[in-house]
């Protein structure tokens, strides 16, 4: 595929009535905004949901106002129960990798970007993108039921273990509805994200505008097709999972529930099921699913930064390449959550292999992304400054991973809060900051006005070092044998711990608070930021090339025509020290075409 | 304000490095006899992931000092060898780690899960449910009852479901609240999940295995030292997780004999 | 005495009479006591070694409660009740009150009426997760952590069923809800006593959770005493 065809969407005629442009849109632009805007109350909502957790772990007897308003049965007295630790548990890891770390990276900025920086002028299948958010939306709604039902949300955390959260109310408070509603939401969700990575597959692949090869598409574009791929295939297995539980459940199978259980003094109606199985489906979601969410924001932060060094990368190609074999072996490490699981011993060994060896393709995009911030003319503001954090927590998190590929180390540290240091380093930091990075980048662009630098910078330098203080102990107490997952601490292993545990509880509040400077920031600046111009970074790719905000078929019905490949900074010979992409202007062949 | 980004990427550095540095985590001490390889693979782990951690944030820190908000007109150079030293770098790096970890690291997994119990291990039947541990041994005749989950009668203390009046080798099981092992000896336990997953924890002992429902699972240890530990469980399992643990009481063998026959009396 | 005497004697005797609470009705009694035949299982010390905080509170561990004996071979925790021949009574007002101390349940049998109101309280350390075992009431399940207020609930079909603590799986107890107000719970001594009944036909039942349950008919007239016991077969398993 050396050329794009010159394919027309065939999309919608400009949008006409409210219903039309602002909620039912056939645009990819406001169907990104959507997605943005979900994400953004989820997140708030999961964080909220952690300063609760983190509260009542480090002070277990405080009565938490409001709390007993919200749920009387979780909080009696204002008191958390056990139970309503873990439901809030479930819903956090629910929300924040569901409807934040897939929704916001990949969905939101995907969906508003890809289009546009392939020079089309809508995705392949307006009609499926709007479905796509619609079901996303209903999806939420329905686990957002949860919190409303009598007995709760489900505990079972968000990974739903089987047979815990296959056999129904026996197992537990919560179990009941709020389990089936658990499923039904997720089911749902995978249903969306299908029809939104066929969507980005069609469009990457067929609606790229004259001269724009594969090869010439930007970085974060590659970073949304690769994850449209990984998408494919993991919420194609995560969706037979769900039902066959929600089956377990409601129609008295026993995919996941083997014979003999007996749970609250009943003999379970069950036999010949495998919770091993429930583990194997999950993971193979899971595990791409975590790359699912890294890759787009490894994507927009190699986009970012370039622009903000004024240098292309060391290598574009490489750096795609690298993207294209994360995305491989991703299907290749499920077992690695799975290693003290009860399967083979043998078969541990042999997921450890690919685990350790996709450090091997993270480790050449950091020594990239370092080596390219070499002799460049590093620009500092909000986003190049989450696009530096970006590279620092992956390298944080990634190399604690390094311990946990190692099957006789995790004997040790699995289930402690090393790994929930690991993960939330990658995926709940590093993840969100390529999110950060592309709004303080993209807001000129999405909205037609400027963010407030000074609040940009004060929200990077909290959350950077807030998350650190969060995040880093989490590694020295998963050392110590701290196991996860529990509400409270009550004996006397971890009493002389707690003082960490606090440390933790009051960094997490105030980096939260510090969130709020962020939305402030987003809504103000919607209405009363500076206007923008055209291109107010002086990029080079497709979407600086039209209005800010954009019209609604992009081009204005032009169609672009693209003469090299993206990065074309410090080029010897140009007017300024970039030129556009879809500048005819000559250029010397740079590195990546 | 690259140069302030610098200063605090090495401060974090050094910061997040001192604790392991300085030994203020220290794992809790190894009485296991294969738990030494582990740590020692950890150690190697750490050293190795620890300077690639600090190494990563200081090289950011420097080519950000360097390179952020230069003076206009500042020439733009490459890193010399450009993506191919990144690329070979790699798979050097990582490459030599991984083949050193990986065949030091079969030896202790080997250790744990490819090598048998022996024959005179002495066998205790663990079963994990919400939100405890019973442990049954299987008394003077030396053959455990079978279980009956329709038995089951927790408010008897009948947590395995075993049936005595009818079954001559269920009468002398021992069922326990803690389990006791004697030091030295190796020990095999037979796991066996009633309701839902769980997993046995003991830090100290360098073993972690979850039981899954329908599977009959086993691991063996050796206890090296006399005490109590704990077990906890690691697989979330319900609403009691937090406090479902029960002690490793590990005792010269004399006590251990005594506190079979003290049990069997019961 | 003199006339006068006697009229402030008689004035006295009706201002007592008028003023005094009606007195109960005049009713008759069945009591007895409960025992077993047979060797009873040997109850077993509870193993608390999981729950510091309350093994702490003990020197010798407790012995499980399934089967309370006491001296004459009596037997403790059987809820005695008229189960037919009697109305249903109002509810009374004041609750029943259910106990978590030292990871037991106090009383073992709580037995109450049909939409009396209960209050479970934890007196302990550690948090408690009270699931009672209904068949034919709602079920729920319901987790208590230390410090926090009396759960209240009640339960409006006569019915007796296990309650259990989730977390600490020794905890065993039992409720029994009742339609009328006669009833008792045996004590040390197997003795229990049903006052105030009207003259009738009633059937007599007692209730033991690992020995089942027996009937007997007592007919009352007037306000005769009748005395019966029940004897339970024990088992050694």
């Amino acid at each position: 595929m050396q050329e794009g065809s010159v394919q027309e969407a065939h999309v919608h005629a400009p949008p006409g009535g409210f219903l039309r442009k602002y909620v039912f849109s056939l645009d990819h632009k406001v169907i990104g905004k959507q997605y943005y805007a979900l994400a953004l109350v989820a997140v708030f909502t999961g964080m909220i949901l952690s300063w609760l957790m983190r509260i009542h772990m480090v002070w277990p007897n405080a009565k938490i106002p409001l709390l007993e308003l919200f749920s009387k049965n979780g909080a009696p007295g204002g008191v958390m129960t056990p139970e309503y630790y873990l439901s809030l548990l479930t819903m956090h890891g629910t929300l924040m990798v569901f409807f934040v770390l897939t929704n916001a990276p990949f969905a939101a900025f995907g969906n508003y970007f890809l289009p546009i920086q392939i020079g089309a002028e809508d995705m392949a299948f307006p009609r499926f993108n709007m479905m796509s958010f619609w079901t996303t939306f209903v999806a939420w709604v329905v686990l957002m039921l949860a919190f409303f039902i009598p007995d709760g949300p489900p505990i079972a955390g968000w990974t739903e273990y089987a047979p815990l959260s296959a056999v129904g109310k026996d197992a537990g408070p919560g179990m009941q509805w709020g389990a089936s509603l658990w499923g039904i939401s997720i089911a749902i969700f995978c249903v969306a994200s299908l029809l939104g990575a066929l969507n980005f597959i069609a469009t990457t692949l067929d609606l790229r505008a004259k001269g724009m090869t594969l090869m010439r598409m930007p970085l974060c574009t590659w970073a949304w097709f690769i994850t449209s791929c990984i998408a494919l295939l993991a919420f194609a297995v995560l969706f037979p999972a769900c039902i066959l539980l929600i089956l377990d459940r409601h129609a008295g199978t026993s995919f996941f529930i083997p014979g003999g259980l007996v749970i609250s003094d009943r003999l379970q109606p069950h036999s010949g099921g495998s919770p091993l199985l429930w583990q194997h489906l999950f993971w193979f979601f899971g595990h791409p699913e975590v790359y699912i969410a890294i890759l787009p924001s490894m994507g927009i932060v190699s986009h970012i930064l370039v622009n903000s060094m004024r240098k292309p990368l060391l290598s574009a190609r490489v750096v795609i390449y690298s993207m294209m074999s994360i995305g491989f072996l991703s299907y290749m490490v499920w077992g690695h959550h799975m290693f003290v699981s009860g399967m083979n011993p043998m078969s541990s060994l042999a997921f450890s292999f690919p685990t350790l060896t996709i450090t091997i393709p993270a480790t050449v995009l950091t020594l990239i992304w370092l080596g390219s911030l070499y002799g460049s003319n590093l620009q500092i503001n909000s986003a190049s400054l989450f696009a530096l954090g970006f590279i620092s927590m992956f390298v944080a998190g990634g190399v604690s991973g390094f311990f946990l590929a190692q099957p006789s180390i995790d004997i040790y540290l699995h289930a402690t809060y090393f790994v929930v240091g690991h993960f939330h380093l990658v995926m709940g930091v590093a993840s969100l900051f390529g999110v950060f990075a592309g709004t303080y980048f993209w807001f000129p662009k999405m909205t037609g006005r400027m963010m407030s630098e000074p609040l940009g910078k004060l929200h990077f330098w909290i959350t950077f070092v807030g998350a650190y203080c969060i995040f880093m102990p989490f590694h020295y107490l998963g050392l110590i044998g701290n196991v996860r997952r529990y509400q409270s601490f009550v004996d006397d292993f971890m009493a002389p711990y707690i003082g960490w545990h606090k440390f933790v509880t009051i960094a997490a509040l105030i980096t939260g608070a510090g969130q709020l400077v962020f939305l402030y920031n987003l809504i103000y600046s919607r209405f009363k930021g500076r206007p923008a111009p055209e291109n107010p970074w002086n990029a080079t790719s497709l979407e600086w090339s039209i209005p800010s905000p954009p019209p609604w078929n992009n081009f204005g019905g032009k169609h672009p025509i693209v003469y090299h490949d993206p990065y074309q900074y410090g080029v010897k010979g140009s007017k300024g020290d970039f030129v556009m992409q879809d500048s005819p202007e000559h250029v010397v062949a740079a590195s990546g075409d | 304000m690259g140069k302030l980004l610098a200063i605090v990427l090495v401060l974090i550095a050094v910061l997040s490095a001192y604790p392991i540095v300085a030994h203020m985590f220290v794992l809790p001490e190894d009485i296991s006899t294969h738990g030494h390889a582990i740590d020692d693979q950890l150690h190697e782990t750490m050293l190795e992931a620890g300077l690639s951690f600090v190494g990563a944030q200081i090289v950011l820190a420097v080519f950000v000092w360097g390179f952020a908000d230069r003076k206009k007109g500042s020439q733009l150079k490459n890193f010399p060898g450009g993506a191919k030293v990144a690329v070979i770098a790699a798979f050097v790096l990582v490459g030599t780690e991984v083949l050193a970890l990986g065949v030091l690291g079969q030896e202790a997994w080997a250790e744990v899960y490819f090598t048998p119990a022996k024959p005179n291990a002495i066998q205790v039947q663990v079963q994990a449910e919400q939100f405890a541990y019973y442990f049954r041994y299987a008394g003077p005749d030396g053959k455990f009852g079978a279980i009956h989950p329709d038995k089951i009668d927790e408010g008897n203390q009948n947590y395995f479901g075993l049936d005595p009046a009818n079954e001559v080798e269920a009468r002398d099981d021992i069922v326990s609240g803690e389990l006791v092992v004697p030091v030295n000896r190796e020990v095999q336990l037979l796991m066996h999940a009633k309701d839902v997953g769980h997993s046995f924890y003991v830090r100290e002992l360098r073993l972690q295995q979850d039981f899954v429902p329908g599977l009959d699972l086993s691991v063996h240890f050796t206890a090296t030292k006399t005490g109590k530990y704990e077990i906890v469980c690691t697989q979330l399992c319900g609403l009691g997780h937090y406090n479902m643990k029960a002690y490793l009481n590990v005792m010269s063998e004399e006590d251990y004999e005594k506190w079979l026959k003290e049990q069997a009396a019961q | 005495m003199g006339t006068k005497q006697a009229v402030v004697v008689g004035l006295a005797m009706l201002v007592v009479a008028a003023t005094a609470k009606a007195g109960p009705p005049a009713g008759g009694t069945i009591s007895g006591k409960v025992t077993y035949e047979g060797t009873p299982a040997k109850m077993k010390p509870i193993d608390m070694s999981k729950e510091p905080s309350c093994a702490k509170m003990y020197t010798t561990p407790p012995l499980a409660e399934t089967v309370v004996t006491g001296a004459g071979n009596t037997l403790e925790n059987v809820v005695v009740y008229i189960s037919a021949g009697a109305p249903d009574d109002a509810v009374p007002s004041t609750a029943a009150v259910f106990t978590q101390k030292g990871c037991r349940y106090i009383p073992h049998v709580l037995a109450f009426q049909v939409n009396q109101e209960i209050k479970i309280q934890n007196e302990d350390q550690t948090s408690h997760n009270i699931h009672p075992l209904p068949k034919i009431n709602r079920e729920w399940n319901k987790s208590q952590p230390p410090g926090t207020p009396a759960i209240s609930e009640k339960y409006d079909k006569a019915e007796i069923f296990p309650v259990k603590c989730n977390v600490h799986p020794w905890m065993h107890g039992n409720f029994a809800v009742l339609k009328n107000s006669h009833y008792a719970v045996t004590g040390d001594g197997g003795a229990f006593s049903l006052p105030n009944l009207p003259p009738g036909k009633y059937t007599v039942t007692a209730w033991h959770e690992s020995y089942g349950d027996q009937t007997q008919e007592v007919t009352i007239s007037g306000s005769e005493s009748k005395t019966i016991t029940f004897v339970f077969k024990a088992k050694p398993y």
